[in-house]
């Protein structure tokens, strides 16, 4: 196992949301009168269903209601007991990608209202991504600019996918938002499930769905690549949280070998592919999907050529790793170094600030 | 190094290559309105014949999905992988930087002076009133 270095930003941790009721002091009038009456309630996501082992390791199981629903929990489980100078809030709940772009915004509205209150100002360790409603970018780009200012949100956080390929042009005012204020945008695993998550239809069962997710990714990020996003963007930063990352040489490998016969199809593409995605790609840690030998690992750090990419997190609580194993062994002390302290700070700019 | 006459400039008129066979090494020589280029018939990649490449122009663009055709004519595309190269330079257009094709220095030379030497010309005869393509390898 890799020795922590006290002082590790966290870059995916999970507050969790016990239920609606949670957050109805953070909404206005009609959406509590509505969601009382109709009692609406199990905005979780189909991608994490509460009771799967994956969202929430044994240990880490609060005694009662769902995952990451407790501070003092999360407080000792991971804060205290990685020694960690920093922990991004990722909150994870279907404000997202609720069908209603209303009913999506009023809860993603509450979801940043009560993260702000209820968690922020409650351990200074602390900072969170916006969540938006993914559906609706003109109504994520009002959350983003109201709640840009407070400078504990250092990123903007979106399922890793929703109606569209991210690289379409419906999406471009929430990367405009998004580099306006120096924010990067997480994508994080999980889907609105409008459409099914693998590019054959519907899998039977969660092992496929949870599997298959990193082929998620990678669409997005041909999309984003070839639509010329990145181009057009060129301070856009996106965060692979969840995602995985030893698929990434191979992806890379496979991306410009293609684009290098094809090029004139995509001109706006004016460098390859890879070179493009090291710069403005980044990926969380957990989980890493390391084959057993560290020699190997170490290998595949090498192959994603660049020691800038990586990011550490815990993915606390969902069950990526046992005790304190939160990082595989094999990567280069140097990498891992950097994965836990300068490209957090440089990938979160808001890191950096004095509260 | 020498001079190598590889065509007579009535032969290869503008729009037009020829490969060429210079000291043993396949060479593609290409009339560009009048200018000519001449690039190793080897692509770097795997090593096709870029001459029966197709020739065409640089698509470029303005931002996504706004597309410009320029300089038509002056870029081959290797017939195995698709990989262009800038006739004028040998420069490829998937890797400027690392990968290009390797260029000859070429020039056009009236058939009075290649008749003096020391020219070389292997497989056509000159005739002193035709300008003839010289590629230096
Ligand atoms: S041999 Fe020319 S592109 Fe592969």
């Amino acid at each position: 196992m890799n020795a922590l270095s006290p002082g590790a930003v966290d870059c995916d941790i999970h507050p969790g949301v016990q239920g609606i009721k949670t957050l109805l002091p953070y909404m206005d009038d009609h959406w509590r009168d509505h969601m009382l009456r109709r009692a609406a309630d199990d905005f979780d996501l189909a991608s994490y269903p509460p009771r799967s082992p994956l969202v929430c390791r044994e240990d880490w199981r609060p005694p009662q209601g769902k995952a990451g629903n407790s501070l003092e929990l999360m407080q000792r489980q991971a804060l205290d007991a990685f020694g960690l100078r920093y922990a991004i809030c990722n909150p994870l709940y279907g404000g997202a990608v609720a069908v209603s772009d209303a009913m999506g915004s009023a809860i993603c509205r509450a979801m940043n209202d009560w993260i702000a209150a209820e968690w922020l100002a409650r351990d200074h360790r602390l900072r969170a991504s916006i969540v938006v409603p993914a559906q609706a970018p003109d109504l994520a780009v009002e959350e983003i600019e109201r709640l840009a200012p407070d400078r504990r949100f250092v990123q903007v956080l979106l399922p890793a996918a929703a109606e569209l390929l991210y690289g379409k042009r419906y999406y471009w005012p929430i990367w405009e938002a998004a580099v306006r204020h120096n924010l990067p945008v997480g994508l994080h695993a999980g889907l609105a499930y409008r459409y099914a998550p693998t590019s054959n239809g519907w899998p039977s069962h969660h092992l496929h769905d949870y599997v298959a997710a990193s082929q998620v990714f990678e669409d997005q990020l041909l999309s984003l690549v070839t639509e010329g996003t990145f181009g057009r963007f060129p301070t856009l930063r996106i965060v692979l949280i969840e995602s995985g990352v030893t698929w990434l040489p191979g992806f890379l490998w496979r991306h410009l070998k293609t684009w290098r016969g094809v090029r004139p199809e995509v001109p706006w593409v004016d460098r390859p592919p890879p070179e493009i995605i090291r710069e403005q790609v980044r990926l969380t840690m957990q989980p890493f999907d390391a084959p057993p030998d560290p020699e190997v690992v170490a290998r595949v750090v090498e192959q994603i050529g660049s020691d800038e990419m990586l990011l550490f997190a815990t993915d606390y609580p969902h069950w990526q790793f046992e005790g304190m194993a939160a990082v595989p062994a094999g990567i280069p002390p140097a990498v891992l170094r950097k994965a836990m302290q300068d490209n957090p700070l440089a990938t979160y700019p808001r890191l950096q600030e004095a509260l | 190094m020498g001079k190598h006459v590889v065509a007579a400039v009535s032969e290869l008129p503008p729009g037009s290559r020829r490969l060429a066979t210079v000291r043993g090494r396949p060479i593609a020589v290409f009339n560009l309105d009048g200018e000519f280029f001449a690039l190793v018939n080897r692509c770097p990649h795997q090593g096709a014949g870029l001459c029966e490449g197709e020739v065409t122009g640089l698509v470029t663009a303005d931002g996504p999905g706004r597309y410009r055709l320029e300089r038509p004519g002056e870029i081959i595309r290797c017939p195995w992988h698709g990989w262009e190269f800038d006739i004028r330079t040998g420069q490829s257009w998937c890797d400027p930087a690392r990968i290009r094709t390797r260029q000859y220095p070429v020039e056009v030379t009236p058939g009075s002076t290649v008749v003096k030497g020391p020219y070389v010309a292997e497989t056509l005869s000159v005739m002193v009133e035709e300008d003839y393509v010289v590629v230096e390898v």
